[in-house]
Parts: structure tokens; C-alpha cells; sequence
């Protein structure tokens, strides 16, 4: 019998789940690849094999080319790995496929987080609490001045400032994974069904989610118009086409972005945001420690961004938690 | 407060100019006195509160959320008054509605520091986090969302179509809520008077020269000082010294103060009697040495005998009530050296025309200037009206060029205001030795510019790949990347462990190409030193 909980390896590339000879979410090509969601900083291409969702699989052929050795796991569905190593994925409420991974051997639970919110997304299903001995938990916005406001709140706004510039656009860069989507389902949501532009890099993921039956509205392609077409209407691009020469298309956009460091004022400064959105598909300080509450695990492993406080927030509160350190999560534009 | 903070994030979230300035106008406008007037007062930093400090707020956030989890948002965000905003408890219960900019500035200005611990906070929960971040700007006086006070009074002037030189003009004279101001701009009625006075003037300031010529026959060469640049004003029986912000430093240098008495406007350059700078009579010693008497609120005996002050003249505003402003350079250059011998010698003397046959003659002396400590030339045309702010072709600044040494990248922090969040602040240091006979590092000074954005980035991000170490906000890197480091000039200094200081250090270039052990010694750049 070995150490409890050794079977199970941060490593600066990835978690490695030892007897099974598999990682999750590594940052570089290995054998066999547990993914959680499509996200660059997550997913890739190269693996041996690749264990993910349908909908994340989806997602990987069509940005990452990756097509073969993939196998395919549904929200509450368990596979057996090697070395007596089970696997079951959750739904983790982040952006479409998007799976929290409970791995479980000898009697031991560890559960993978990914990428989560604790929101209601009408994109993809929500975040399920999973008791677990060790919760390996994100902390993209781990520090407590990150509160992100009700989504129907940062809607109105959007909406606001489209309906006082009727001879303008207003163009939010947003994630081309998911945020994009998400934005677009809550504009809907929120009673706009006029056609929405899009930026050319946005379409094929949009058809996707359409294809997963989320229902997205009317959507055209900015290149397929004229200014006058888009004047009074919402454009969506990634958020590195906002100040980018491709814009100069469009009739006296006002910039916006749809993120969750648009909470801090430099920050929109710094992209030139004129309208900051404050929504994010990652957990805020209040949903990060009431998750840890609720899943109420023996130990917390923090990774993937402001680690040192949530590891203060755990000590505070009498839990243990320690912080990993992997390469390359840094995800800025969410 | 609700227009007033709403007013602040509309700045915040525009960079074009006249975007601004039409946000301000507007606000100006609609709002009434005297609520616009404490407005303009907090974005061109005309408000001081003596019970609220920076330390203030920190102190009153330190009782409400834990330390560590303050200092690292603090951190992040890189804004004292915006991780207040945000992280402030939102009150429980019923709060008063939202305060007025006036009744806010009632009620700070009646706090002092033992009821603003337990004042502020009550204001603080009548606000929402866009409200806090308006009241903690206005309160602590440092506003830095990049709207300087000629912005505002630009708006100001443009708002109510009035002309700017007049609004810089009576400014000075009328504190804030700038009541008269409002009278005069908006209602019509006379100007304020600022006769018999001591106001500021807006300097006039000059255009680097970059590689351009002039023709020595329409220009005259001065020396550039390297001092602090001063406007010293008696009107109205009374003397004050102001800075090139327009900051009161009357208190700093008492002994100006004592030796102006006769009604004059002059523009001058401040500096400590030694034999350092130019070797003249009444020759100056290095900045060094005023760098002793800067910042100071009282100043004891020993440092006025040890340091003494005196400024070097360049030119004459006004002189017995008379405005020489529209006069041209030469004619108040004339006016002056002949009211110089009624000013105290100790105290004043006159910034010496440099003589030149022609261009590259001048070109020549300016080359020679480094041993001098001065940081080059002024060029000023000879039919030049003083004029506020830089006006092309008028006059224009020709430094020295600056000193260039190959340092390594130690250390490194997160920048605030507009580089809020990124690596800006950089540590670096040269060898104290031969790096492969062991040698190491030793930190000879900080920069902050220099960089573009895209190099700012990449900075950013080496550092973060980088980083052996951390020490609360400063990274400690791997020391892998050289810098070539540009500055004006190196002394000898107590307070580095590295005996030097250098003045005004920027990153001049990028050395990704240089290794760091052929980067240079301390050695070198004590050689460089001239006190």
C-alpha cells in the first residue's frame, strides 16, 4: 500500500494520475490526455489519445485538428482507466463540454476542476457539487475584489449604450470559446433578437454550439455587410481584433469587452474598452470559497492564476490547501 | 457624488482628448455651484484634506479585510483608492442616500485624524464601489486618472467659451469652489482681481530640439541648469516661490522669499551655492546637494548654511507692475540685467548667454558640457513673447546627450495608473567584479521608461517566466536579460549599497542579444561620476 493520495502528481506540465499512466490537461503532447474543456490553455493537440466530452472533442477537431485515438465521455459517465483508476465527468458550468474530472482509486476521491462558474450559462449545464478528498480547484479571479455583477445587469448596460447611439456599432471583444456564446444566448435572453455581426474567426464556433442545440438567434458576418448595415446593431469579435485595423469596417464602433478583469478600471484602459462588461466564465471570489465550503474537501490544491490568495482565504479558515505551480495557465483575455 | 463618480469612469473609459474635454464641459454645465466647482477643484488636484492621507484608507481597510488578502488585491490592481472601492463591506441595514460633492466636502473638511476613523466610514457606506472610488480620489487629492489641470481648465475655457490664457490667469488667485470663476465664465460678470497678488504664471517651456538646426542670428544659446525650475513673484507686499506645477514651495526656501522685496515676476532656475556647475561666480553645487533641501516642510538653520539657495535668472515676467510678457526675449532680457543689481548677490545671479560663431560652433561647446554637470542647452528666439506652455519654434531644449552603461535585470514590480498590473518597475544592477571569477551583482538603479508598450509586454512577461523569487509585490528574476540603461548623470551616494545614484535612468535598449556577464562593472560607472 503506498502513500495515500500518491498515485496522483502535480507536475509543472500537467496532473498525472500515475497508475494510469494518463494527464489531465497537459500542457505539452503525452499519451493519453484527460481534457476538461477546449480551451487553449487546456486543451491541444498531439496526444496518443484523448478522453474528453462529445462536445469538447467537438470543440478540440475543430480548433486543434485533433480527429483520431479520441474517446468520448458524458456528463455522469464513468470510464475505467489502468492501474484501477476511475474517471467520471462532471459538468462544470464553464463554457460548452466543459467537465470537472473526479478521479477515484483505492477508496481515495480527487476531483479536477478545470475551468468553472457557479452561474447559470444558458450555454452549457451547471456546475454540480462533488464531495471529494482532494479538490484541485482554478483561481482566475482568486482575489477578493473580484465580484462579478448579476449578467442581466452588464446586459442592460450593453443594451443602454446601443439604443443611445443608434448611428454607431457596439463591438465586444469576447472569447471566441464560449463567452462569445454566452453573450450572444444573453442578449437573447434579455428580449434582443436583432442580427448580431460577427467577426470572421467566431462563425465556425457559433455554427458549433448551434449544431449542440443552442439556440443563438439571427447572426451575420461583418464581412458579408456594409457600415450601414451594422450601424445600431452589436458586433462580437475576439478580444484581439479590438483595437486592430479590421475594426476600421465598422461605422464609429464603441469598444466594449466582456471580461472579468474589466472589474478593474486600468485593465479596460489598458485594451482602450470604452464600455467595460464585467462577465466572466470562471468563478468569483465569493463562488471560489463558498465552492470549497461546499465541496468540503479534505485538502485543496489551488492552481491556475491568484493561488496565494485563496491559499490565505483556506488558512484563515482553518482548511488545508496547498498551492501547485503549472506551467503556462494564464489565461488573460477571459 | 453619483454624476461626479459616474463623471470619473467616463474619463477613465475615453482616451481621446476632446472626448474629455466635452465630458468635463458637460458636467460642468449641468451641475450647479458649488458642486462643479469642488468638481474641477479634484480633477486638476486643487483639493487637500488634512485628515485623509493614502495611510488613511489603508488603515481603515486593514480593520475591515485581512491584511494579506488587502495587500495582494493592492497589488493587482495598483490603485490605493480603486482596491478600497471594491473590497469595501457593503454596509448592512439602511444607509443615508448618496451625499452631494459639496456636503462631501463639508464633511471631510471638518474631519481631522481622529473623527475621519470613524466619519469616513459613514460616508464610505453611502456609496457604491463607482461612489467610493470617486470619494477616496477627492478625498486623498491625488486623482491620476490622467487628466492633468490644464485639461480641466481647457474644458473649462472651452465649456463656457472664454479663453484659456484668462482662466490660467485667474486661476491661481481664487480657491476652490472657484466661485468668482463661475460668476465671471458663466454668468458674466467681471473677471476676478488678481491685481497686487502674488500669483503663478504658467511657464513657458520649450520642444526638444531632436536633429534640427537654428540660425544663431534669430536664436541665443543659454545654458541649460540643472536645478528646479522656479517662478519667484512679490506682488501685494508678499513673496512666494513657485514650482513648474505651480506648487507653493515659499516654505522650502525661506531665504528666497526674504530676498525679493521689490514687485517682480522671475523665471529662474533654483540651485545650491557650491563651485560645481559651470564654475561661474556664485557657481553652483550638483543637484545632489538641492536634492537635500527638496520636499522639505520646515528647514533648520544647518541646512540653510550648509545648503544655501539662489536662483539663476532667465527671464522677467513682470517687473513694478509691469507685464513684460508680450515684450520680445531680447527686450526682457535687456530689462532684466538691468534690474539685477537691485536684487541680493547672494542670492541671485543671471543664466549667461552662451556666445557661438555659428551652429556647429555650438554643437562643439555643448559637447564639452558634460564635465560641467549641466544638462545642456537652452535655444531661445530673440523676438520671443514668453508665452504659456510650449509653443513651436519658439524656444527649444538641446540636452546633452545622456550616459549609456549595460546593466542586468534583478528585480522587478507592478507599475500603477495606466500600467497597472504589469512588470514597469525595474531593479537592475552591474558587477562588482568579473563575473566569471565569481563576481556578482549589485542593484545600481531603477527605471520605469524608456520602452514602448509592445517592449513593455514582453517585459512583462519575461519577468513572469523569469521569476526565481518573490518578496511581497517585487519578483526576483534569474538575472538573464541585459539592459542597456541610458541616464543624465551618476553621484556618489550613502543611501544605495552600491555607492551610486544615478539621475533620471530609463531602459534605453533591449539587449536581448548581449549575455549578462559581459554586461558592465560598478567600476564603470564610477568613472563616470563627475561630484
Amino acid at each position: 500500500m503506498s502513500a495515500p493520495f500518491s498515485w496522483i502528481r502535480p507536475e509543472p506540465h500537467g496532473i498525472h494520475v500515475v497508475p494510469a499512466d494518463c494527464w489531465i490537461d497537459p500542457s505539452r503532447a503525452v499519451d493519453r490526455a484527460l481534457v476538461t474543456h477546449g480551451h487553449a490553455d487546456h486543451a491541444r493537440g498531439g496526444h496518443g489519445a484523448t478522453i474528453a466530452t462529445p462536445e469538447t472533442l467537438a470543440i478540440m477537431k475543430l480548433r486543434y485538428n485533433t480527429d483520431e485515438g479520441t474517446q468520448a465521455v458524458h456528463y455522469g459517465e464513468t470510464i475505467t482507466l489502468l492501474g484501477n483508476v476511475s474517471a467520471t465527468y462532471i459538468p462544470a458550468g464553464h463554457v460548452l463540454g466543459s467537465a470537472q474530472i473526479l478521479l477515484e482509486h483505492a477508496g481515495e476521491r480527487v476531483v479536477v476542476t478545470g475551468d468553472y462558474k457557479r452561474r447559470t450559462d444558458p450555454t452549457c449545464p451547471p456546475f454540480e457539487v462533488t464531495p471529494c478528498d482532494i479538490f484541485i480547484t482554478e483561481a482566475t479571479f482568486g482575489l477578493p475584489l473580484f465580484t462579478h455583477p448579476p449578467i442581466e445587469e452588464e446586459m442592460a448596460k450593453l443594451l443602454a449604450r446601443l439604443a443611445a447611439h443608434p448611428d454607431s456599432c457596439v463591438l465586444v471583444g469576447a472569447y471566441a470559446l464560449g463567452k462569445a456564446q454566452r453573450v450572444i444566448a444573453e442578449l437573447r435572453r434579455a428580449g434582443h433578437h436583432e442580427p448580431i455581426y460577427l467577426h470572421g474567426a467566431m462563425e465556425k464556433m457559433c455554427r458549433l454550439y448551434e449544431e449542440f442545440g443552442v439556440d443563438l438567434g439571427p447572426l451575420r458576418l461583418v464581412s458579408d455587410h456594409t457600415k450601414d448595415d451594422m450601424r445600431g446593431h452589436i458586433v462580437i469579435c475576439p478580444p484581439s481584433a479590438l483595437n486592430d485595423r479590421w475594426s476600421r469596417r465598422l461605422p464609429d464602433p464603441i469598444t466594449a469587452m466582456a471580461s472579468g478583469w474589466m472589474r478593474v478600471r486600468q485593465r479596460a484602459r489598458q485594451r482602450n474598452v470604452e464600455l467595460p462588461l464585467i462577465i466572466s466564465d470562471h468563478a468569483d471570489w465569493n463562488e471560489l470559497t463558498r465552492t470549497i465550503e461546499e465541496v468540503n474537501p479534505a485538502e485543496s490544491w489551488i492552481t491556475h492564476g491568484r493561488e496565494e490568495a485563496l491559499l490565505r482565504w483556506c488558512q484563515l479558515h482553518q482548511r488545508r490547501a496547498r498551492a501547485l505551480a503549472l506551467v503556462g495557465y494564464e489565461d488573460e483575455d477571459d | 457624488m453619483e454624476q461626479f463618480a459616474a463623471l470619473l469612469d467616463a474619463l477613465v473609459y475615453t482616451s481621446s482628448r476632446n472626448a474629455k474635454l466635452a465630458l468635463i464641459a458637460d458636467y460642468l454645465h449641468q451641475t450647479p455651484d458649488p458642486d462643479r466647482g469642488w468638481a474641477l477643484a479634484a480633477l486638476t488636484d486643487g483639493l487637500d484634506f488634512k485628515a485623509v492621507k493614502a495611510s488613511t484608507i489603508r488603515n481603515l481597510m486593514k480593520e475591515r479585510v485581512d491584511p494579506v488578502l488587502w495587500s495582494l488585491s493592492r497589488d493587482f490592481v495598483g490603485d490605493t483608492a480603486e482596491t478600497a472601492s471594491l473590497l469595501w463591506p457593503n454596509p448592512i441595514g439602511e444607509t443615508l442616500p448618496p451625499p452631494s460633492v459639496s456636503e462631501t466636502v463639508d464633511m471631510l473638511q471638518a474631519m481631522n485624524r481622529t473623527s475621519v476613523i470613524t466619519e469616513l466610514p459613514r460616508l464610505l457606506d453611502r456609496l457604491d464601489v463607482s461612489g467610493r472610488y470617486a470619494l477616496i480620489k477627492l478625498a486623498t487629492g491625488a486623482m491620476r486618472i490622467g487628466i492633468s489641470a490644464r485639461l480641466g481648465k481647457v474644458a473649462f475655457a472651452q465649456g463656457f467659451g472664454v479663453s484659456v490664457d484668462d482662466v490660467e490667469e485667474y486661476w491661481h488667485g481664487i480657491a476652490p469652489p472657484y466661485t468668482e470663476l463661475f460668476d465671471w465664465a458663466a454668468h458674466g460678470k467681471a473677471p476676478p482681481d488678481t491685481e497686487n497678488m502674488p500669483l503663478f504664471r504658467p511657464f513657458m517651456l520649450a520642444h526638444p530640439l531632436e536633429d534640427g538646426t537654428v540660425d544663431l542670428a534669430d536664436y541665443v544659446a543659454e545654458w541649460k541648469w540643472d536645478g528646479i525650475r522656479v517662478q519667484l513673484v512679490h506682488a501685494g507686499g508678499e513673496t512666494r516661490l513657485y514650482s513648474r506645477s505651480g506648487d507653493d514651495i515659499t516654505a522650502t526656501f525661506p531665504e528666497m522669499a526674504e530676498a525679493l522685496t521689490i514687485p517682480a515676476v522671475l523665471d529662474g532656475e533654483l540651485l545650491v551655492q557650491g563651485q560645481h556647475q559651470g564654475g561661474e561666480t556664485g557657481g553652483a553645487a550638483s543637484f545632489n546637494a538641492l536634492q537635500q533641501r527638496l520636499g522639505r516642510k520646515t528647514v533648520s538653520k544647518k541646512m540653510l548654511s550648509e545648503f544655501p539657495a539662489f536662483v539663476r535668472l532667465y527671464d522677467a515676467l513682470g517687473l513694478e507692475g509691469e507685464d513684460l510678457r508680450k515684450l520680445p526675449w531680447e527686450q526682457r532680457r535687456q530689462r532684466l540685467e538691468a534690474f539685477l543689481p537691485r536684487l541680493p548677490a547672494t542670492r541671485f545671479d543671471l543664466s549667461q548667454i552662451v556666445e557661438a560663431r555659428d551652429f556647429a560652433h555650438l554643437a562643439q561647446i555643448r559637447e564639452g558640457t558634460r564635465a560641467d554637470a549641466i544638462e545642456g542647452l537652452m535655444l531661445k528666439r530673440r523676438d520671443s513673447p514668453y508665452v504659456a506652455g510650449r509653443k513651436t519654434g519658439l524656444w527649444y531644449k538641446w540636452k546633452r546627450d545622456p550616459l549609456l552603461i549595460d546593466c542586468v535585470l534583478m528585480y522587478a514590480q507592478r507599475g500603477s495608473g495606466k500600467r497597472s498590473s504589469f512588470y514597469s518597475d525595474y531593479t537592475f544592477g552591474c558587477w562588482d567584479g568579473d563575473p566569471d571569477k565569481g563576481a556578482e551583482l549589485l542593484p545600481v538603479g531603477k527605471a520605469y521608461s524608456g520602452f514602448t508598450d509592445t517592449e513593455l509586454k514582453w517585459l512583462d512577461k519575461y519577468v513572469r517566466q523569469h521569476t526565481i523569487n518573490r518578496f511581497g509585490p517585487v519578483r526576483e528574476t534569474d538575472k538573464s536579460l541585459t539592459f542597456e540603461v541610458a541616464f543624465d548623470s551618476v553621484h556618489l551616494s550613502k543611501r544605495h549599497k552600491s555607492g551610486l545614484a544615478m539621475r533620471f535612468p530609463r531602459i534605453h535598449r533591449i539587449r536581448k542579444d548581449k549575455p549578462v556577464h559581459e554586461a558592465d562593472r560598478i567600476d564603470t560607472l564610477r568613472a563616470m561620476v563627475r561630484d
